[in-house]
């Protein structure tokens, strides 16, 4: 009886909560780690490692551990994960996340176990609008914004007739809304395909026949690269010129190599943005795994060190969320895009490129033409009623 | 709509329809012969595009590449059938079910460990990059194209074999019926494994030329499995001619639904509504064709002959 009670005892100081000024921090990075959306989810875990490693492996000072997830891009997947998560690995922190259909499906419970989480990719309208939450912050854009600066390029340049395609999800219908927010040419078409398509030739015969002036897609990971080849492919790469947004990246550009060349695409950093803080990144990432971090890498490497300058601003006492939020409101981190702020939603306040995908010795890389927006706020910041921390 | 977009999604839809066929023919022979209903049958298929794929790329030669990928599933499938299949002829369709979905999730697992979890990119070879103008204005992909001269061909191939040769001869004697073949002093087990390297190899074919348009991923083999089955089910179980006839008909009628489905729904509904109708309608068609062909003829087009 006795032995029973010491063990029950023992169990409970286990399962016992991070105490005040936390002797270690966990946190929890779910994102794409099979299949072909792992080209983007791996330099998102190898970058969230190279920051662990520069912090040297300490978080605000205190020692620190990230547990990764594979979500497979599946939302009951990465429901799974969270549960584990928050239940068994007591995470203090929750980040990475590739895919907007895995982080709608997070959400709710992440919020209500008040549990800070950090989107390094996927940014939905519903969460940078009326869902918005004190405890989610955001490192990357909100979904619309690249394909919104895509919008204002072509229209700037005067480019009309526009053959408009996505996959049929959550990201896919925002991208869409996004570039015609603000394109004020003439769209000729919009397709949305089935999510994890791969074979896109009937698609792309009836783009031939269209013959419209430019293409704008958004078909991120695996599905951009059979699209882009496939597109090459069929000889029209040279004909119809192809406006992308997270499609032809430094993720896919292994797989495309030639298909790509040409391309124009826009976002919020490429591995050729000239930043101090980014070429320092690009060069430690090129060491240690051997290829070229994507923006999905580069904005995996502010969540971590977004998290360090917070714990550090409330000196390790993670129990004082207010504190805590406050203080990664601020974005007081030395981001790879330089210096970023905060919108009220808690997305960032940043500027938008357009890339050229060049020839560049044996590869290909996207060099950055022309700042599109400076210091751009995300369309939905206005429908945020910013919760007050409890 | 012009008739040049008719013609190119005709052609889209009959080479997606051969890549089925290959997958198809080999299940349908299974079947037919045996009366084993084969799930491993996709992993056979996804196993022929990684080794296809990854020996490709590190010896630049996609001769060395196909002929590692067809002797890989041949060496498969023989020990695939002597170890496992043996156990199962005499069992339920269910007992074969339950086992060679086992075995699907075992290779599946198996290619993440061999090749690891991200998916492989394969390569067009560089002869077959490029397009050929099929009608003069009319350019078409060259890989494209070489897929349905190759499905064709396989095809004809297979068709001689199994109509003029001895050993389609005992084939088709081995489907109709085992027993008296057997009494007869044909080797059947002999035939049986010969039968599924011969399937292995139609599957590890349409699986390498599968490569570089769908993506090389564990677990690539399950979608195309289940069509494979519809085509089956379409053709009849167990018929060539019929896997041939239904698999070019599923090919085609899913290309056709994804390119004009959404502009024909547009002529009588709202745009908004056909941008959604469209779709997700056309993604169910050749289920709504199996669900009317089985209705009207359940046991497809063209069934095996009678045991």
């Amino acid at each position: 009886m006795r032995a029973s009670l010491i063990a029950a005892a023992a169990a409970l100081a286990l399962v016992a909560g991070p105490v005040l000024g936390a002797d270690k921090i966990k946190i929890g990075f779910v994102t794409t780690l099979s299949g072909p959306e792992a080209v983007m989810g791996n330099p998102m875990r190898d970058s969230a490692d190279l920051a662990l490693d520069m912090l040297g492996g300490k978080i605000g000072g205190v020692p620190a551990e990230i547990v990764y997830g594979d979500d497979q891009q599946k939302p009951d997947v990465g429901r799974q994960i969270i549960e584990k998560f928050l239940e068994k690995d007591r995470v203090d922190f929750i980040t990475g996340i590739l895919g907007s259909n895995v982080l709608l499906a997070i959400y709710q419970p992440v919020i209500k176990s008040k549990t800070i989480i950090i989107s390094a990719n996927s940014g939905p309208h519903q969460i940078a609008g009326e869902m918005c939450s004190p405890y989610f912050f955001s490192t990357a854009t909100q979904n619309d914004e690249g394909a919104e600066a895509m919008g204002q390029y072509m229209t700037d340049a005067k480019i009309t007739d526009v053959y408009a395609m996505a996959p049929n999800y959550a990201a896919g219908k925002d991208m869409i809304a996004g570039f015609k927010r603000n394109f004020k040419g003439n769209i000729s078409a919009e397709v949305y395909t089935t999510f994890g398509q791969h074979d896109y030739q009937a698609e792309i015969s009836q783009i031939r026949a269209a013959n419209p002036k430019a293409v704008f897609v958004f078909y991120p990971g695996g599905m951009g690269i059979q699209f882009v080849k496939q597109y090459a492919e069929a000889g029209l790469k040279d004909k119809i010129q192809l406006y992308s947004i997270y499609t032809a990246d430094e993720a896919a550009i292994p797989a495309l190599q030639d298909a790509a060349a040409g391309n124009y695409t826009a976002g919020n950093w490429s591995a050729d943005l000239d930043t101090p803080r980014s070429r320092a990144y690009v060069a430690a990432f090129r060491k240690k795994y051997g290829y070229t971090p994507a923006n999905y890498g580069a904005d995996s490497f502010d969540a971590i060190f977004l998290i360090d300058s917070a714990v550090k601003a409330v000196k390790g006492d993670l129990a004082d969320k207010k504190a805590l939020i406050a203080a990664m409101a601020k974005a007081d981190f030395p981001s790879v895009r330089g210096d970023l702020s905060y919108n009220v939603n808690h997305f960032p306040i940043e500027n938008f490129y357009l890339f050229k995908i060049v020839k560049d010795g044996e590869s290909y890389a996207l060099k950055p033409e022309h700042t599109i927006f400076t210091n751009y706020k995300d369309s939905y910041a206005k429908d945020c009623k910013m919760p007050a921390v409890e | 709509m012009s008739s040049l977009l008719v013609l190119e999604q005709l052609l889209n839809g009959v080479q997606f329809g051969i890549m089925l066929f290959l997958m198809a023919a080999g299940l349908t022979l299974v079947f037919g012969i045996m009366n084993l209903i084969n799930l491993a049958h996709g992993s056979v298929y996804m196993v022929g595009a990684y080794v296809c794929a990854s020996t490709f790329a590190a010896t630049g030669s996609v001769v060395v590449g196909i002929a590692a990928a067809i002797a890989a599933s041949i060496v498969i499938g023989i020990l695939v059938e002597t170890v496992v299949f043996r156990a199962l002829y005499h069992r339920e369709h269910l007992d074969q079910v339950l086992a060679t979905f086992g075995l699907t999730l075992v290779f599946n697992d198996g290619v993440r460990v061999v090749w690891g979890s991200t998916a492989l990119y394969a390569a067009v070879p560089a002869f077959l990059s490029g397009q050929v103008a099929i009608l003069p204005g009319f350019l078409y992909p060259t890989y494209r194209l070489a897929i349905i001269v190759v499905g064709l061909a396989v095809g004809a191939l297979l068709s001689l074999l199994i109509a003029r040769t001895r050993v389609g001869m005992l084939i088709r004697a081995g489907a109709s019926n085992r027993v008296i073949a057997a009494a007869l002093g044909v080797n059947i087990t002999l035939l049986y494994t010969l039968v599924f390297a011969l399937g292995a190899a139609l599957a590890a074919l349409s699986g390498l030329m599968a490569g570089p348009i769908f993506t090389v991923e564990s677990g690539m083999g399950d979608s195309i499995l289940i069509l494979a089955f519809v085509v089956i089910v379409i053709g009849g179980l167990g018929s060539i001619r019929g896997a041939f006839v239904a698999s070019l008909l599923v090919g085609v009628i899913d290309t056709m639904g994804r390119a004009f489905l959404r502009s024909l729904l547009a002529l009588v509904m709202a745009p908004t509504v056909a941008d959604n109708a469209g779709p997700a309608l056309a993604s169910m068609l050749i289920y709504l064709v199996m669900a009317v062909i089985l209705f009207l003829r359940p046991q497809g087009l063209f069934p095996a002959r009678v045991r």
